[in-house]
């Protein structure tokens, strides 16, 4: 029991050496720690992208919906692609105004653009909201990948722990450059477990990929179709969810921010030309959480489909590589949330608090104590409630995703005021928390998400048509130009 | 014109993976041992780097020129 034990630890604390190693020389400021200096070239701008994608969600939830609900796991495949689309267009027009006017974080956007604090603080209070949940899902999952590979030798909650303040400990000093270099150790290793697993596991129990699927249709024909093994998830929920997951993809404050890092504005297309390919290894877990069904039905938690078959397939240095992998998936992402959200909290909620009165010295000092505060407040919910997560990060996503008509008409209008955007917001807003607090996700079969983002954009552009008249309609906007 | 064109191959594939699923969420024909659904979801997200690249080589010339057409 203590080899895969041993390989895990060996991954963290790697990891975590290489993320305090990665900073590099020289005075730490805001700039640096949390947009790296703006001088990332395409490489890290896709290392960082692919780290805050591949979360240890994407591991474990990707398997455990093909596992059991079939098809409809299918839009995880496809909804990256779309949002790397949208932002072959969206994010260089923003890289251009967040350069000409110095901007470090998603809210720094709404406040210049539209010159509205209003705005800016509505911005960051719901980006901080969404992304606690997100941050405590991380962990949570990084809980139960170490628990399982490890057989148990190590609790999910010490390695929280464990995990968790090693990873405070490389984002404390180093910033998102030290975030980059550990994405890099989580890259490599994400993709040789996946690449070993998703091919290994059905050559091994039903000899290649062809054959699971064809044992697959014979046994449950209606898994591979939409709505799958589900009731609500048919082609009008994925369609729908596919739209609103692409649109919120560069919503996250923390994806938005990957706009601040890269060091012009044709290193962002040319890494929305290459991510689509990086989606390629969520088939080989989809492969994983098929085997699982065919292999061992009826598992209380579909979450815990892939380890469970690693854990059985394999030896237990392999599942001890797995688990290592995973958990490394896990404290990727948790960095650059926590790093993005202290950065928030400080510039743009403690700051404007406290009316100006903050030189960079003080900022810095305090986004790195709003980042151990938070991580408190994420390791708290993480040890004792775990179990509220998912419906918490469904919220997150559809809370984030309203955002999105504030970005495009803020970089394609130029006519458009604050005001239309806030009514729109705030109609999205209680339109997600309606619905899904009083149960109706999906509504008319269509994601609770997308409903209220239609609701968001038709309030949006009509009240503009109202409140902002007079002005050049096809005017662009002059920050977002060369 | 070669803005549109840009426009117009980006969003080739995002169609295709929205508004092409209701005509294709079937399991026939298997096509490399995948079904039909997932086949399509698949070869979309992979030729969208080519889609895209045809983009980002329209685009740069088109990006120097304000909406209406003047030279900046």
């Amino acid at each position: 029991m203590t080899t895969p034990l041993l390989v895990i630890l060996a991954f963290i604390f790697v990891s975590a050496a290489v993320g305090v190693i990665g900073r590099g020389r020289g005075e730490m400021s805001l700039e640096r720690w949390s947009v790296g200096g703006r001088r990332f070239g395409v490489i890290l701008v896709w290392l960082l992208t692919a780290g805050e994608i591949y979360t240890s969600f994407t591991f474990l939830g990707a398997s455990g919906w093909a596992y059991s609900r079939g098809a409809p796991a299918f839009y995880i495949l496809a909804y990256g692609t779309v949002g790397y689309i949208i932002s072959f267009f969206l994010l260089p027009p923003v890289w251009r105004m967040a350069k000409r006017l110095g901007l470090h974080t998603q809210p720094d956007f709404f406040l210049a653009r539209y010159n509205s604090p209003a705005l800016g603080s509505l911005v960051a209070i719901v980006g901080v909201v969404s992304i606690v949940p997100y941050l405590q899902l991380q962990l949570a999952s990084l809980g139960m990948i170490v628990e399982i590979a490890s057989a148990g030798a190590v609790t999910s909650h010490l390695a929280i722990v464990v995990a968790f303040a090693l990873t405070c400990m490389f984002v404390y000093t180093s910033g998102l450059k030290g975030i980059a270099w550990v994405a890099i150790i989580k890259d490599v290793a994400m993709i040789v477990a996946v690449a070993v697993i998703g091919i290994g596991l059905p050559s091994m129990y039903f000899g290649g990929v062809g054959q699971m699927l064809a044992e697959l249709v014979r046994r449950h024909p209606a898994h591979l179709t939409l709505p799958g093994s589900t009731t609500t998830m048919g082609v009008g929920w994925v369609v729908s969810t596919i739209l609103l997951t692409g649109m919120g993809f560069y919503c996250w404050p923390h994806t938005f921010a990957s706009a601040f890092s890269a060091k012009d504005d044709r290193t962002l297309r040319r890494n929305a030309v290459i991510m689509p390919l990086y989606q390629l290894p969520i088939l080989l877990v989809f492969f994983v959480g098929f085997t699982a069904l065919l292999v061992m039905p009826g598992l209380k938690n579909p979450d815990t489909a892939l380890l469970a078959l690693v854990t059985r397939s394999y030896p237990g240095w392999f599942a001890g590589f797995v688990g290592g992998a995973g958990a490394v998936t896990a404290m990727v992402p948790a960095s650059m949330l926590l790093l993005v959200a202290s950065t928030l909290v400080a510039k743009n909620i403690y700051r404007p608090l406290k009316r100006g009165a903050v030189g960079e010295e003080h900022l810095m000092r305090a986004a790195r104590s709003f980042m151990l505060i938070v991580a408190a407040i994420a390791l708290v919910l993480a040890l004792w409630s775990p179990n509220e997560l998912v419906k918490l990060l469904i919220f997150g996503y559809d809370g984030i995703a309203q955002f999105f008509p504030g970005i495009a008409l803020g970089v394609f209008v130029r006519r458009v005021t604050a005001r239309p955007v806030i009514l729109g917001l705030v109609a999205g807003e209680v339109v997600v928390i309606s619905l899904i607090w009083s149960g109706h996700d999906p509504f008319l079969g269509l994601n609770a998400g997308f409903v209220a983002l239609a609701v968001n954009a038709l309030i949006a552009i009509g009240s503009m048509a109202i409140l902002n008249p007079g002005l050049r309609a096809g005017a662009r906007v002059p920050e977002t130009q060369h | 014109m070669r803005s549109r064109l840009a426009l117009l191959s980006a969003l080739t594939p995002a169609l295709a993976l929205v508004a092409g699923l209701p005509f294709v969420n079937r399991l026939e024909p298997v096509v490399f041992g995948l079904p039909f659904l997932l086949f399509w979801i698949l070869g979309w997200v992979c030729v969208t780097p080519a889609f895209l690249v045809v983009a980002y080589l329209l685009l740069p010339a088109a990006a120097d020129r304000s909406a209406d057409g003047e030279r900046r």
